[in-house]
């Protein structure tokens, strides 16, 4: 495997700085999901047990590389292990937006007319609307629990997957040779899938980037309001949102080491964003 | 160049300019190695294709080329002193004031948001700090009877006025500081064709009353045939022929000149074959070996693909840039 | 489109898996006990017969009842929404200011360092958690540094500003900086932008990402054209050009940034004012999930949709006002 990424590492290099943005960004994610999967077989000490005589507040020592939090815990061990949340929120909203988002902009926007103006208009009205406001209400009906707010943020993303969509397939639409296909014959789903699909492909793997992106940073959001995950599990949010009551205590440990690791993961799927948005769509920068 | 350095100082004076634009995929030489004069009153015409060199050219006067350009050789004196060595300030100053340049487009270069009068008071009081507001509005005014507008529309945005106007305010703004110098780019390509000699005869008259030399640079040799002095033909950055324009006219030399002579029409000829020059500009990034021209010449000699000819002179102010003439003196 | 956003918000908290009336009441849910609040709600009413209600009560400003004592929903937003719009409207300054001072440099520095710097200012602010952010800047200029206070909205122990008071008639608008204004107290000015300047800081670094990368683009594009490059060769100054020339007229964009900009800014807002202990909207919100107050949260979320689309009107307008080639 790692003989056939090589090559392709190579040429995206040669792309100039969106190619070394794409495998930054991709680094960063990468190390983050081993980090986060090893974690079991690496971690100093257990994240989730609370020490029967806990040393409460420690500053970051050799004992504890990253300090300690107001129950104990081992800060380093939460960091390698509190990834994991964020990451399947995110996998599974971005899932949920391409297993009905994409769809839905093919079909609504290819059928045009009626179908196109109700969706769209539908969708219009969950995009303009403030996302983290929409995602908090629909994560308070459902409750807590990385399934719902996985949908919590998939319901407000959609729009996003559906504009951009939308306006490729439009134009995609107009071009001569789907008139051709027509002319021969062709059903419209075999235009759908073997014309129209391919070509908005790129479109598609932006959008999705930045949707992961955004998954974190709103699950992250959504965890500090108290919608996250049970306290059992490790996750950064949640040490952040501990760590807002001890702030007057000045143990700033608590939250920079998870803030920092929510900040790399969130800015590897953004610069992969960004290196991927210029590779498929340079920009006529001179 | 020719004993003219002996004579009494011209206003201006190029030697040798070169001019280079660093694009992604390479050096391109806009202009290269041009050299001319020009004198109080004069009128220079300019000609060459798009991407000849001429607006670089134009704008390296002002020490104005936009980046990635940059004057890597040469020197320009006006007036006496050296253009290109002159700080930042001084440079400003001489834009506008000693040198003025009218732009191609007048639909795109005055700024949307200010209205005309604005354009006025904001250049002159930048020259001439003590002016007050109504003053310079009033010498506007006066500009504007000069180019031909009514005053009230001083108070307009530019997008209210037609192209013809624009191009005239544009005039008046080159004049506002009665400069010595005023060079025109394109001033009439981007008009109808009616328009196109109404302002072209309006800078004559203008150059009359305010005894300003005047650069034309522009495209099509007609315009320049008739109203310039002497006129210098670019191509591929370089300068191919330079005469005056009688001359130019009587004698066309370089093989290049003759072709856009030919393709002029001329309404008296009886019958008239149109030509064109055949082939496209040469790439500026990977130039042909030898003269620039030669793939389009229909003179070709074995010694045009191998070694760029210098600037033969064939008689008095008339040099050519081709081996034809390569039995003459060497410039 | 309004209708839409208040039609999805009213089947919201009726469509979807659970029944807010079970989950507020939770353990004490006697069929007696549920019953009565459904009926006090008007829960038990047909679906048509609720959105009736619920569109005409709107047109009256009313919000419905909060689940926890029965009062006006519509009171309690009124009362906590000054403090949201005064920390947005203080953010999203911030935020365009920003954007725009250090677009420009970098336009300016097109391709040198300084502009690579820029730029990864711009991508970086926005992968921050604006909580995080703003918890960093309460422990190091707050706790740290003692710059600025923490935790409330005004100093606890000097009288909230009054407003304009004269004899009888009183007017105040709930905006501490404005009403201390029209109190004539400076003191209480200065003090309420003390407390206010952390936390719309916070939120404005957080978005002024997107200002900066707009303002970059748009001054590098317009920077390019023809009536700049007329403007310096007719020797006009460099700040001339940069900010009469180009920056006006790439300023217009920004506006409307502002207004797209505006759903994101309520969105952070929330997370905000949670962090600083801000007494608006978004602190409102929170209490009332963990109340789980489902009818107030109705109200909330209506309240900021129609909040957004306000914004986005009157940007609009004012484009419209600004731009003299549409307005002539």
């Amino acid at each position: 495997m790692l003989s056939s990424i090589l090559p392709g590492l190579s040429t995206l290099a040669k792309r100039g700085l969106a190619g070394w943005l794409i495998i930054i960004g991709a680094i960063f994610v990468a190390a983050i999901v081993v980090m986060t999967a090893i974690s079991p077989w690496i971690v100093p000490y257990n994240p989730t047990e609370i020490p029967s005589s806990p040393k409460i507040l420690a500053q970051p020592s050799t004992q504890h590389l990253f300090g300690t939090n107001d129950l104990g815990q081992d800060v380093f061990s939460r960091v390698l292990s509190g990834g994991g949340v964020m990451l399947q929120v995110s996998i599974l909203s971005v899932i949920v937006c391409l297993a009905i988002g994409v769809p839905l902009g093919l079909f609504a926007s290819y059928a045009g007319g009626a179908t196109d103006r109700v969706v769209g208009l539908l969708m219009d009205s969950i995009y303009a609307f403030p996302g983290l406001v929409l995602a908090i209400a629909i994560a308070a009906m459902l409750g807590r629990g990385v399934v719902n707010m996985a949908l919590s943020i998939a319901v407000v993303y959609i729009p996003s997957y559906f504009r951009v969509i939308r306006s490729q397939v439009l134009s995609i639409k107009e071009m001569s040779y789907i008139e051709a296909a027509n002319a021969v014959g062709a059903k419209n789903r075999t235009i759908l899938t073997r014309y129209i699909l391919p070509n908005i492909v790129p479109s598609i793997v932006v959008v999705a980037t930045v949707n992961f992106a955004d998954a974190i940073l709103t699950a992250a959001g959504l965890t500090f309001i108290g919608l996250g995950v049970p306290v059992t599990i490790p996750d950064w949010g949640q040490d952040l949102t501990n760590g807002q009551r001890l702030l007057t205590s000045g143990a700033w440990w608590v939250i920079t080491f998870p803030g920092i690791m929510i900040i790399l993961l969130a800015l590897g799927f953004t610069l992969m964003g960004e290196g991927l948005s210029e590779t498929l769509n340079p920009r006529l920068e001179q | 160049m020719s004993g003219e350095n002996r004579e009494k100082p011209h206003l201006l004076t190029v030697n040798n300019l070169t001019v280079e634009y660093w694009a992604r995929r390479g050096r391109i030489r806009a202009v290269e190695d041009v050299s001319f004069s020009l004198d109080k009153g004069e009128t220079l015409g300019v000609v060459g294709e798009s991407g000849s060199g001429k607006s670089t050219l134009g704008l390296s006067l002002i020490h104005l080329v936009p980046y990635p350009g940059r004057i890597i050789n040469g020197t320009i004196i006006l007036e006496g002193q050296a253009v290109l060595k002159l700080g930042k300030e001084k440079t400003r100053d001489l834009r506008g004031r000693r040198v003025s340049y009218v732009f191609q487009d007048p639909m795109t270069s005055l700024n949307p948001v200010e209205r005309i009068k604005d354009h006025f008071v904001e250049l002159i009081r930048t020259h001439e700090p003590k002016v007050t507001k109504a003053d310079a509005i009033t010498r506007a005014k006066k500009l504007f009877k000069d180019v031909g507008i009514q005053p009230e529309r001083i108070d307009d945005y530019p997008h209210q006025l037609s192209g013809g106007m624009r191009q005239r305010v544009m005039i008046a703004l080159a004049l506002a500081l009665d400069p010595s110098i005023v060079i025109a780019d394109e001033p009439t390509t981007a008009l109808d064709v009616i328009v196109q000699a109404k302002i072209l005869d309006l800078l004559k008259t203008l150059q009359d009353r305010y005894g300003m030399a005047l650069m034309l640079i522009t495209h099509d040799l007609s315009i320049v045939l008739e109203r310039s002095d002497k006129i210098i033909v670019m191509y591929a950055g370089r300068i191919v022929e330079r005469a005056p324009s009688s001359t130019l006219y009587a004698q066309t030399q370089h093989p290049y000149s003759q072709g856009l002579l030919k393709s002029i029409p001329n309404i008296e000829l009886a019958e008239q074959k149109l030509t064109a020059i055949g082939g496209s500009p040469p790439d500026l990034l990977h130039p042909p070996i030898g003269c620039r021209f030669w793939p389009r010449c229909p003179y070709i000699m074995e010694i045009c693909k191998i070694k760029e000819p210098p600037l033969f002179e064939t008689s008095v102010d008339h040099l050519v840039r081709c081996h034809l003439y390569r039995g003459e003196k060497a410039s | 489109m309004i209708l839409i956003l208040l039609t999805m918000v009213f089947l919201l908290i009726r469509v979807l898996p659970g029944d807010p009336v079970l989950l507020h009441l939770e353990k004490h849910a006697t069929p007696a006990a549920v019953a009565q609040m459904r009926h006090q709600l008007g829960l038990d009413k047909p679906l048509w017969a609720q959105y009736f209600d619920y569109l005409f009560g709107l047109f009256r400003g009313d919000l419905g009842k909060s689940m926890q004592d029965y009062s006006s929903v519509g009171q309690q937003i009124f009362s906590a929404f000054p403090a949201t719009l005064e920390l947005a409207m203080f953010s999203m300054v911030i935020a365009a200011a920003l954007g725009i001072v250090i677009g420009v440099q970098a336009s300016k520095a097109y391709n040198k360092p300084q502009d690579h710097v820029i730029r990864i200012f711009g991508i970086v602010t926005y992968a921050i958690p604006v909580f995080f952010l703003g918890m960093i800047l309460q422990l190091t200029l707050g706790l740290g540094l003692h710059w600025f206070p923490v935790g409330q909205r005004f100093n606890p122990m000097v009288q909230a500003p009054l407003g304009l008071n004269v004899g009888s008639f009183h007017f105040s608008t709930g905006l501490y900086t404005v009403d201390s204004l029209l109190e004539g107290n400076i003191f209480k000015f200065i003090e309420s932008l003390r407390y206010l300047f952390l936390p719309s800081l916070t939120l404005g670094l957080v978005l002024s990402g997107v200002f900066v990368r707009l303002t970059r683009s748009n001054m590098l594009e317009t920077l390019r054209l023809d009536f700049v490059t007329a403007a310096r060769a007719r020797g006009l100054g460099e700040n001339k050009v940069t900010y009469s020339y180009a920056l006006r007229n790439a300023f217009l964009p920004v506006l409307t940034m502002v207004g797209l900009q505006f759903a994101a800014l309520l969105g952070g807002a929330v997370l905000t004012e949670t962090t600083f202990s801000w007494p608006g909207l978004g602190t409102y919100i929170v209490d009332r999930i963990n109340f789980r107050d489902y009818t107030a949260i109705q109200g909330a979320v209506i309240v900021f949709g129609i909040f957004v689309s306000i914004v986005s009107l009157a940007v609009d307008l004012l484009y419209a006002y600004l731009d003299p080639r549409i307005r002539l």
